[in-house]
């Protein structure tokens, strides 16, 4: 394997009228070619904002901190992103990373063909010309299984279905030949059915093309099915690191289990739904110490309100930033 | 349970005109709800499930009379007052209001941002002139509020300040103060997250059961409907094509629908990827169904009959009724391979 993507120490702080707020806060990963990780998070963990970093898309009032260093690895060459200015910019933007977002039909210009946008973004990535952008728009919008593809190409994104205009954005972002794709609940705004499709669809594209893809969702079981490793986050922090099996099967921080245990499942109907306490703190008050402290029902003392917990390996590979874990061992090694 | 129904629907059909067609020829329209019939027993907790564009909204609010009915029956019976809902007057749909409501899918769009929570749930009270004294309606507020598990020291706060699990108990609680017997709840936990969707189906169940609602719950989410509801009605393309007691139809279900639709359920279990029956193509438009079933298009099992004849809604001697040509004989088949 080779490593593709960097991410250390991520802390990114919004300006807001109300005040200065953390959105992500000292989050560090790493992700190698071919692989997909799953970050998973509930609204408000700062989970597209961290997707939104790794191609600088965050507005003007965010604030990255200092120690922030994002590095892709392009062909053996680190590319540091949170160097790159103005033009440069665009190598990494729809060129090596390719986004997907979840709501497709505000992601494509009302007004303008599928077939034209998908166009422009070639010529702008690639030296081809006008005549070889169509056809290769075209055999993308065939690949990924859209039907009457060239007629496709001159529609607009409304005279598409949901499941359509999403294998279309699809579609768009992968005909530049990302070596990172980034993609932001792709599958929430559809049906079952037609999630299962597109489900099936991006495993199959990432055997073709060999990228490493970020995959964000708030939906375990679309995880369990896509993912190869996982990142959970809650508040802006990540609180638990390991692949897929390990952390679904074995979730080691109190959160992970509370959300595995709050899922409906359809082979445990007379077990009775067991929610999290609380609501999730607003970002403007971030709880000290450990952010979950107010909701786990596992609190083991005093550090847990006072202290940061460090990510602690619980198995191999397998780590958690959870005071369970660090309390036997003397300073805990952090990733 | 009664003997009688709380709601009975027969032949239920919402069509919609749309723009288009010719001069002289049919106007077309959009078949949202085609000849349903459904009974909905007092005490129950009904789900309703199908995609988008399945008609279950409309059914739904056929059923609260929020839809224009275009054909067919609605029996509405709580022992106290009976309704023909489809012929009823202005003054008595008003009547029915009281005892009739609709929980919202999205917390954030149901609450105007201008009123106060107390104002907000105190609002049908007032509309519908069920209290005498300001005093009256702020204590009615306090109960209610206080069963939907809200901080009562928040009721004058604006619902901004509010996180989505709790905006949810607001539009719970205002749905509940007129003392409705019958509740639609639409997507009532689809725009929350996981750890508070599971707070708020409990708070809902717990209501159902303390003051005796029949509720109408619409979902997409086949998992969550399997927790809460004790009856399910499968939906497609404005037809029902499979209810049974839940219990029964997630141990057995007859339609391929019903049975792709269960399959799709993305699994927590990592090496069990790959496994779900997947459907092929996308749910057709009711404004063109195809003839025959309407789920022909897009089932595996479809013969010639499925593509000319419209199955009706059939049962064997049970509660479970189901909507296709070939459930015996794919039940059958089922049970060979699986042997």
């Amino acid at each position: 394997m080779t490593r593709l993507l960097d991410v250390e120490n991520l802390t990114l702080q919004f300006d807001t009228d109300e005040g200065r707020i953390t959105a992500v806060d000292n989050v560090s990963f790493t992700l190698e070619a071919g692989e997909v990780m799953g970050l998973v998070g509930e609204s408000g963990s700062g989970k597209s904002v961290t997707a939104k970093s790794l191609m600088m898309l965050n507005p003007g009032n965010a604030h990255y901190s200092d120690e922030t260093k994002i590095t892709l690895h392009l062909d053996g060459k680190p590319i540091d992103i949170m160097g790159l200015r103005g033009n440069e910019m665009q190598i990494v933007r729809g060129g090596a990373i390719s986004m997907i977002f979840q709501e497709p039909m505000a992601s494509f210009a009302p007004a303008i063909t599928i077939g034209d946008q998908m166009v422009e973004q070639l010529l702008i990535h690639t030296s081809m010309n006008a005549k070889k952008c169509k056809e290769v728009s075209i055999e993308m919008l065939d690949r990924v299984g859209i039907s009457d593809a060239s007629l496709r190409f001159k529609q607009f994104a409304f005279e598409l279905s949901g499941g359509m205009r999403q294998r279309a954005m699809i579609a768009m972002a992968l005909s530049t030949k990302p070596k990172l794709l980034i993609a932001d609940e792709p599958t929430t705004a559809l049906d079952v059915t037609i999630q299962a499709q597109v489900i099936d669809l991006m495993k199959d594209l990432v055997t073709e093309f060999g990228m490493g893809i970020v995959f964000i969702t708030h939906d375990l079981g679309v995880i369990a099915q896509t993912a190869d490793t996982v990142a959970v986050m809650y508040l802006g922090r990540l609180v638990e690191q390991g692949t897929v099996r390990d952390v679904i099967r074995n979730p080691a921080h109190p959160y992970t289990q509370g959300l595995i245990a709050a899922l409906p499942d359809l082979d445990k109907l007379d077990v009775p739904l067991s929610p999290i306490p609380g609501d999730i703190p607003s970002p403007l008050e971030r709880p000290p110490g450990c952010v979950f402290n107010t909701r786990c029902s596992q609190v083991v003392g005093p550090a847990c309100t006072t202290v940061i917990p460090t990510f602690t390996e619980v198995s191999d590979g397998h780590t958690a930033a959870c005071h369970l874990y660090t309390q036997n061992q003397s300073g805990g090694a952090a990733t | 349970m009664s003997d009688k129904p709380l709601i009975s629907a027969r032949d239920l059909s919402v069509h919609y005109p749309i723009s288009g067609g010719t001069l002289f020829g049919p106007k077309p329209v959009v078949r949202a709800v085609e000849g349903v019939n459904i009974d909905i027993e007092k005490g129950s907790f009904f789900g309703l499930v199908g995609e988008s564009g399945s008609g279950k909204t409309t059914l739904g609010r056929a059923l609260l009379r929020a839809a224009p009915i275009t054909r067919g029956s609605i029996d509405y019976d709580d022992g106290e007052v009976q309704y023909d809902l489809p012929s009823i007057d202005d003054k008595t749909l008003k009547e029915y209001r009281k005892r009739a409501q609709l929980i919202f899918q999205d917390p954030y769009a149901a609450l105007s941002p201008r009123m106060t929570v107390r104002d907000i749930i105190a609002e049908p009270l007032e509309v519908m002139g069920l209290t005498n004294s300001r005093e009256e309606t702020d204590a009615r507020v306090r109960e209610i509020a206080g069963k939907c598990r809200l901080n009562l020291e928040h009721l004058r706060r604006f619902p901004h300040a509010f996180s989505g699990g709790q905006r949810q108990r607001i539009s719970i609680s205002r749905a509940l103060v007129s003392g409705p017997q019958f509740i639609v709840a639409d997507e009532s936990v689809a725009a929350l997250d996981v750890s508070i969707q599971a707070d708020v189906l409990n708070l809902l169940k717990e209501i159902q059961q303390d003051m005796g609602l029949t509720f109408l719950f619409i979902s997409h989410d086949l998992s969550v409907v399997a927790h809460v509801c004790d009856h399910v009605a499968v939906m497609y393309l404005g037809r029902l094509v499979e209810t049974a007691p839940t219990r029964e139809l997630f141990a057995a279900p007859r339609h391929p629908y019903t049975k792709a639709l269960m399959s799709a359920i993305p699994s927590l279990d990592p090496d069990d990827r790959g496994k779900a029956q997947k459907l092929e193509g996308e749910i057709p438009s009711p404004t063109n169904p195809p003839p025959g079933c309407k789920f022909q298009t897009r089932c595996p099992y479809a013969i010639d009959i499925c593509r000319k004849d419209e199955p009706k809604l059939e049962s064997s001697g049970t509660a479970h009724e189901v909507a296709c040509h070939r459930w015996k004989e794919l039940m059958e088949d089922h049970a060979l391979e699986d042997a």
